[in-house]
């Protein structure tokens, strides 16, 4: 397949127990309308499914929604997990309730970006088509 | 007209309301030909109750101001609580953490970052006890928003009282008890809908007989509305789940006009201050007709539709928080003026974190005054009669009404869930209301208008990761002390009861006497009767 013909594909999961959807829905149909391949996960997903349903569907990119406040319990499982499996260059990027002291948190984490709400949704597809990695 | 407008054009081709409905340059007489004042309004406190469920209203009393607290430990919250109600707040509003909302106990695996964080974690008779220490439960009203573990909650409630020497019949409250709208819009149902249905069912007949006077559900659109849905879509949800309700309990053997009279409603107060006041009113005559015409009760109080309001804490932004504070009170009016019986307003740091305590007292003062000082609660349904107001107020009615027969259409809430129709209706509702925003063509102030990027720090409040620890060690402690044949013996009871007939909750009351956890009642249960899994629709 060549590198053109191959759509950018993404992970939208929600880690957590909240079931606060509406931003990972909106931003999971932004995505495949911006004309990526989209997989969203459902709520109350544990870091071991994420990282399992990304390798299985050999995503680009991983976008965490959460607005519980576990991010800073969570997040750390799940990019430990995604090195751990050899797919440490899948880009991840949140969204959702995740207050602006934890930002630094999260990049020293690996997170590429934190999208705070207000967010538009271009800004997230921008990024992530000039972040993913390379096919 | 059209001169003028050639030489002074309007700011934009046309006007919508918040739902994106669209809003007339003028209302008169002319658009409310075919109204007849007796039959669409009558008099607040008589059928259709479109001005309001009491005949004096705020003049008779005002509104419960209930704001919706709990964090970290029982201790905690409960030092809360006694603030709030030094500082003048009438009834209590109990948030709980996730993994007591969902049934794991505070040491369960999936617990795991979420202990204390939304809301207080719960897991045993002796976290409740603590919970409400020194909180006088025979005179005060205690909300508690907890759905799939509602029945468990009250058990605990109603164990700390008797505990107390509180008698049930002087209880008051409500447990908000509403799974269908966890399924379509907020997410923590644990079970399928047919034994779900049952667990409230059970708690109407068992309520009705033993604490007249707790309200056994609060059937809530608010989520919805948060989820994205339009003001109509809000109403119509929100009925229809409520004629599901009433439909199995009916279905269940129970007299409608001895239930009834407790059903209570929550709703959401949104920015569009004239489409939300028309809503609620909308939602008083729809309701009352529902009830009267289509189930045929008897009462009045059958057909008086009570409602909390909570301010819509979707319209916050992370940016310039300051200004949250008059869009609550913009919707706190709302409310207000559409006769709310009880009301939470948000804080103005909710899209960033929890509430400081400073940020919660200035929203429980804005209530105060808008209640003491504004003038608005005098005058029952004081828009009433606007040409603006009854013209929305039809329109809303008429769109609500069209919704649900699209619902019975389809088999009734349950039928229409498990379709995933109306989850989405709220999806596409909110991608458009989202798309709006994106594009700027709904302006948000501070966030796609007027930024000011210096201007967003605000205090934010954290929750003490050393809590979960203290309260896994905590539950883990008691469950080591506990008598193990009490514990074993009313667990039993519980799974008999849940495979027969027999009504759930003397057993539960018997399980968390005996000290069994929030998490192993919900693990006996998910045995018997499964779990439910989400039909993603994107």
């Amino acid at each position: 397949m060549t590198s053109e013909a191959r759509r950018i594909r993404v992970l939208v999961a929600k880690p957590g127990l909240d079931g606060h959807d509406r931003g990972a829905k909106f931003i999971a149909r932004a995505f495949k309308e911006a004309g990526m391949e989209v997989i969203y996960t459902g709520i109350r997903q544990t870091p071991e499914a994420i990282v399992t349903a990304a390798i299985q569907e050999d995503v680009d990119a991983i976008g965490l929604s959460i607005l519980s406040g576990a991010h800073r319990e969570l997040f750390p499982d799940i990019m430990q997990r995604l090195r751990d499996q050899g797919a440490g260059d899948i880009l991840v990027f949140a969204g959702g309730v995740i207050p602006d002291e934890d930002r630094e948190f999260c990049r020293k984490l690996g997170v590429g970006a934190v999208f705070g709400p207000g967010t538009s949704a271009d800004e997230a597809i921008e990024f992530v088509r000039t972040h993913v990695r390379p096919a | 007209m059209a001169p003028y407008l050639a030489r002074h054009p309007e700011s934009a081709p046309e006007f919508t309301t918040g739902s994106r409905a669209p809003v007339e340059r003028l209302y008169s007489a002319v658009d409310r030909s075919g109204a007849d004042e007796e039959r669409d309004l009558g008099y607040p406190g008589a059928y259709p109750f479109t001005r309001g469920p009491y005949p004096t209203m705020y003049r008779g009393k005002l509104w419960t101001m209930r704001q919706y607290a709990g964090f970290g430990t029982a201790a905690e919250s409960n030092r809360r609580y006694h603030y709030l109600l030094g500082q003048g707040q009438t009834g209590l509003s109990v948030a709980f953490d996730l993994c007591t909302q969902i049934g794991y106990d505070s040491d369960h695996a999936m617990a795991r970052g979420e202990v204390g964080k939304v809301g207080v974690a719960i897991s045993t008779i002796e976290d409740m006890e603590t919970l409400l220490a020194g909180l006088p439960l025979e005179t005060i009203s205690t909300s508690m928003t907890i759905n799939s573990t509602a029945s468990t909650l009250l058990a605990l409630y109603l164990v700390v009282a008797r505990r107390r020497g509180v008698a049930w019949t002087a209880l008051r409250g409500t447990v908000q008890n509403d799974i269908l709208k966890e399924y379509v819009a907020r997410g923590t149902y644990i079970y399928p809908p047919g034994p779900s249905m049952r667990l409230i069912t059970d708690m109407f007949a068992f309520c009705a007989k033993e604490v007249p006077e707790w309200n056994p559900i609060s059937i809530s659109g608010y989520h919805i509305r948060e989820a994205g849905s339009t003001a109509a879509q809000e109403i119509a949800f929100t009925l229809a789940d409520g004629i599901a309700y009433v439909q199995a309990a009916l279905d269940a053997g129970l007299d409608i006009d001895a239930f009834a009279g407790r059903l209570s409603f929550f709703f959401n107060a949104h920015n569009d201050l004239l489409e939300e006041v028309a809503k609620f009113r909308a939602a008083r005559r729809l309701w009352a007709q529902i009830m009267r015409e289509r189930f045929g009760a008897k009462r009045p109080a059958s057909w008086a539709l009570r409602f909390h309001a909570q301010t819509a804490g979707v319209t916050l932004t992370a940016q310039q928080p300051e200004n949250n504070v008059v869009r609550v009170t913009i919707q706190a009016l709302a409310a207000v003026l559409g006769g709310a019986q009880s009301l939470h307003t948000n804080s103005r740091d909710e899209a960033l974190s929890l509430p400081t305590e400073e940020a919660a007292r200035i929203a429980l003062r804005t209530q105060q005054i808008l209640a003491h000082e504004s003038g608005v609660a005098h005058t029952i349904d004081a828009l009433g009669g606007s040409y603006a107001i009854e013209t929305l107020t039809d329109r809303l009615d008429a769109e609500a009404r069209a919704l649900i027969a699209a619902v019975d259409a389809r088999g009734g809430m349950v039928g229409a869930i498990e379709q995933g129709w109306v989850q989405r209706q709220i999806q596409d509702a909110a991608y458009d209301l989202q798309k709006e925003i994106d594009t700027g063509a709904r302006v948000v102030v501070g966030v796609n208008r007027y930024r000011d990027d210096t201007a967003n720090g605000v205090p934010i409040m954290r929750v003490d990761p050393k809590l979960e620890r203290e309260q896994v060690e905590r539950v883990r402690r008691f469950r080591a002390q506990r008598e193990p044949g009490a514990v074993r013996a009313s667990l039993d009871w519980l799974r008999r009861a849940a495979v027969s007939d027999e009504n759930l909750m003397p057993a539960l009351v018997e399980c968390v006497d005996r000290n069994v956890t929030l998490g192993e009642i919900a693990d006996a249960l998910r045995e018997i009767f499964g779990e439910y899994h989400e039909n993603v629709v994107v």
